[in-house]
């Protein structure tokens, strides 16, 4: 049996990577566009002001993107490193898109983002303006491929088990890419990246607004990341990836867990605002429920029931029974016993093979479990409720908090009165709520999908490299180190030339290289 | 159908090549670029010209070395686990020091302080050196064998140290990478810039360029000497991806036996001699872009030789022979491969058509005026 603190150790260097790496990747979804739609403003109405923003939020753009693109490679080479059984079980399919992300969006972002930097000059107005647009569309591009690749682990549909392989194997490319999963996961993934930026460079123009600094700079950089920011965050929450949900038996495992459903409703379900968990008593205490609300946001629709976590529970269990039996086929096709009875057999519960393989974490001998274990694995085929119920809520919560400033954010800047201090200050104030809410809802979605990597398919803790202890405690504590390095490095990067401001482009025109201290 | 399994492998077997080739050219000369900075930039104006010859273009360079990657994933996903979590140590190391790269250009040139610039200058010399050295040691121990195995259920286990990775042979290949990316950086940083630093280049061209032919032919030589591999069953090249399927054996001079039956394929290696030094003579008659082509085909050759030699082996195990992956039964399912394929005719001539606008948006030498009068702007 597979150690469980190597899968603990994996488990927390794939998350720390991650989520370290998703503090970097959406601000550069998001300011791409932001970029290009400042230079768009500044290709049309030839104001040098525009360019100015164009250049000097592109300086940002730079210091954060260097720093995706470092905690990036990770990601490429960590599936290999450290899931290499994953990359084994489902590579067929899931190194697809990897693939594809890097011919047709890395190359477009990466060689185009060099031109935005060092091509003012070489190029005219509209081939600058265009390569600009190109670097939005490579990342956005690069972060399509990779939800669909995350989107296949949620609801892995258009695939195959082969036994002659002992693999994964694709049957159709239509499906994974239209998962519809991965569709939703990514309108919902790139419109939080898009309110990243908003509310980044919406906070560091109040800055500079409360500073009294650089005015015409701020207020216009302000206007344009309040509107951007106001529809980003309405499509954040309008397509919010619960309505994804229902595609997939893991993914309906998830709704119920956010939302600690342990009962299958009458339909349409209510939403637990808030309450307190208990996954051994299978229920929620001190619960204060909105009727309706669930059952519309997960199914949109009133007479779809949600499918609570008993009956969730109760079904596995007959798919964990299902699993052993395909195991057993599957043992008898690989000691080379290929006839017809067998791959009959093995092809009538092959569905549920991953649920047999939950049985791997209790004995060896999968065809020969007992009750006892039977049961424990399918306790453990469902995830953790509480983690799961509160994350989402802070999630959720710092939605709307973004959406209520985002909407004065609004009015304030047709409404110069509406301009108050106190609105600025909250801009200000606001801007880790995106990063706050991007990590919490990564880790809703994989901390969800718990215990597989593949839903259904592949549990967590077989997929893990076959390293030692030493090695990942080795590894680990060399992300750690070099991470927090790199971290420290950026902020102050970052901070010091948020404090220069326009400044920092030497144009002679910016709070610090006027003498007399006014703004333009 | 002319698609079937066993050429679908045979040109992702080229592909995969090709990808690591793309990246060599272009990328080795930025890898190479940065380990000669701290030696070959005298002052800080120098320094940066050296940075700013590569800075706009290191970034897509680097593309290719990530595609490698996630078309290994996608067409030889069992390659791509063996090799990564076996080669753990080595991987890491890579990782650790590429990390220092989009740093060190993005960062080095923002503050003005001395010792802030000297450090990031000592970083992007590591970033650009561990992986040349390393990218050849893998290559090393790729053709000595890799102790690995896998169980019933395609589990893979690494039986090796990373100790173990730097043995003398694996050392020697890593010589012969780090070298001609040297060289080829030389030739690269030649053409973009002029004065001082452009005598210096064609200095480390002319060291690196023998170096490397000479290092080559060691590896050579001594490659007759150590074990090659061999598929000793019948080869099934339609068959499933079944590594297990198969028996291997080993004996020295076996990664010569392509050599015997095709004489034709000695052109490769000595091509790598003849390119190479043309390379060394052009960079010397001061004709540094017919130098690129040369150095180019000469990384080229080296790569297409290393391939060559083991065809159809793509990581031997010199533990369970018979674990060996080949190019017949570590792929991916035809279905993938062929949609890979088609992806790859659509989108590769589009990478090549912008990326040679990019280069030529971004022609010209790097000189000292530039850096004075873009001192804000520029790495």
């Amino acid at each position: 049996m597979i150690s469980e603190s190597i899968v603990d150790l994996s488990r927390w260097q794939f998350a720390a990577t991650s989520l370290y790496h998703f503090l970097f990747v959406p601000l550069t979804l998001g300011l791409s566009f932001l970029l290009a739609i400042m230079e768009s403003t500044y290709v049309m109405t030839g104001k040098e002001i525009y360019k100015d923003m164009t250049q000097f939020w592109g300086k940002l753009f730079g210091i954060n993107f260097a720093l995706g693109v470092t905690t990036g490679l990770t990601m490429e080479f960590q599936f290999g490193m450290n899931w290499s059984y994953f990359s084994h079980y489902v590579g067929d399919i899931f190194g697809a898109p990897l693939a594809i992300e890097g011919l047709m969006a890395f190359f477009l972002e990466a060689t185009f983002v060099g031109l935005f930097f060092f091509g003012w000059d070489k190029l005219g107005k509209g081939q600058h303006l265009l390569v600009t647009w190109l670097v939005a569309l490579g990342t956005n591009l690069s972060a399509l491929w990779i939800l669909v690749a995350n989107g296949w682990m949620q609801n892995p549909v258009g695939a195959d088990f082969n036994y002659e392989t002992m693999r994964m194997e694709l049957s159709s490319f239509g499906s994974l890419l239209f998962n519809p999963a991965a569709q939703v996961k990514f309108v919902h993934t790139v419109a939080a990246g898009y309110t990243t930026a908003s509310a980044f460079v919406l906070g560091v123009s109040a800055f500079y607004m409360l500073k009294g600094r650089d005015a015409a700079f701020a207020q216009r950089s302000y206007t344009i990341a309040a509107g951007f920011g106001l529809a980003a965050i309405l499509s954040v929450i309008v397509l919010g990836d619960e309505s994804g949900y229902t595609d997939g038996e893991v993914q309906k495992a998830k709704l119920a867990a956010i939302e600690a459903e342990w009962h299958t409703e009458e339909a349409p379900a209510s939403f637990t605002a808030i309450g307190i968990p208990d996954q051994d008593a299978m229920e929620t205490r001190y619960a204060v429920k909105i009727p309706w609300v669930l059952g519309l946001i997960g199914t949109r629709s009133i007479d779809t029931p949600i499918t609570g976590l008993t009956e969730i529970l109760e079904k596995n269990r007959q798919r964990v029974r299902n699993g052993m039996k395909a195991y057993s086929s599957l043992q008898t096709l690989r000691a080379g016993q290929r006839d017809e009875t067998t791959v009959a057999a093995f092809n009538l519960n092959k569905a549920d093979l991953g649920y047999g393989l939950l049985l791997k974490r209790y004995t060896d001998k999968v065809v020969d479990a007992t009750d006892e274990q039977i049961d424990l694995a399918t306790k453990y085929s469902i995830p953790r409720v509480v983690p799961l119920f509160w994350t989402f809520r802070v999630m959720v919560a710092c939605g709307f908090a973004m959406l209520a400033i985002f909407v004065l954010a609004v009015i304030a800047s047709s409404i110069r009165k509406c301009r108050q201090n106190w609105l600025l200050k909250a801009s200000l104030y606001m801007m880790p709520l995106p990063w706050i809410a991007c990590e919490a809802g990564w880790f809703v979605a994989e901390f969800g999908r718990q215990p597989w990597t593949i839903a259904e398919i592949l549990p967590t803790f077989l997929s893990v490299s076959s390293l030692t202890e030493l090695d990942l405690y080795l590894s680990l504590a060399g992300y750690i180190c070099l991470y927090t390095v790199f971290l420290v490095i950026e902020m102050f990067l970052m901070l010091k030339f948020i404090k220069l401001g326009p400044s920092s482009l030497h144009k002679g025109r910016y709070h610090f290289e006027i003498a007399s201290g006014a703004s333009l | 159908m002319i698609l079937d399994y066993e050429t679908m492998r045979l040109i992702w077997w080229a592909l995969l090549g090709a990808l690591l080739i793309g990246f060599a050219v272009t990328g080795g000369f930025d890898l190479g670029v940065a380990t000669l900075l701290p030696f070959l930039g005298k002052n800080d104006t120098e320094r940066r010209v050296i940075i700013n010859s590569v800075g706009a273009t290191w970034e897509g360079n680097q593309v290719w070395f990530v595609t490698a990657g996630g078309a290994l994933f996608a067409a030889w996903p069992m390659a791509y686990s063996v090799a990564f979590s076996g080669l753990y140590f080595a991987l890491l190391l890579t990782l650790f020091a590429l990390f220092l790269r989009p740093l060190g250009f993005d960062y080095r040139s923002k503050l003005p302080s001395k010792k802030w610039r000297s450090n990031w200058d000592i970083a992007l010399c590591i970033g650009g050196l561990v992986p040349a050295l390393i990218f050849g040691v893998a290559f090393g121990n790729l053709l000595e064998g890799v102790p690995f195995h896998f169980d019933t259920d395609m589990r893979s286990f690494y039986t090796g140290s990373f100790w173990a990775l730097l043995n003398p042979f694996a050392i020697t290949a890593g010589v012969v990478s780090l070298s001609m990316i040297l060289m080829h950086g030389g030739v690269y940083l030649q053409i973009k810039t002029e004065g001082d630093i452009n005598q210096r280049c064609k200095t480390v061209v002319t060291v690196f360029s023998l170096l490397t032919l000479v290092v080559f032919a060691l590896a050579g030589i001594w490659i007759a000497n150590i074990d090659g591999y061999q598929i000793s069953s019948t080869i099934s090249p339609n068959a499933y991806s079944d590594p297990l399927a198969k028996t291997v054996i080993k004996a020295p001079g076996l990664w010569l036996a392509n050599y015997s039956h095709y004489p034709i394929l000695w052109l490769i290696p000595m091509s790598a001699f003849v390119m190479g030094t043309l390379t060394l003579l052009l960079s010397k008659l001061d004709k540094p872009g017919l130098a690129f082509i040369s150095s180019s085909l000469t990384l080229a050759a080296i790569i297409v030789t290393a391939g060559v030699s083991m065809f159809p082996f793509l990581i031997p195990s010199s533990s369970a022979l018979n674990s060996s992956l080949t190019v017949w039964d570590a792929s991916s399912s035809l279905a993938t491969l062929k949609i890979m394929l088609w992806v790859t005719l659509i989108f590769l001539p589009i990478v090549l058509t912008y990326t040679t606008w990019a280069f030529r948006v971004l022609r010209g030498k790097i000189t000292l005026d530039h850096i004075h009068k873009n001192d804000h702007t520029a790495y």
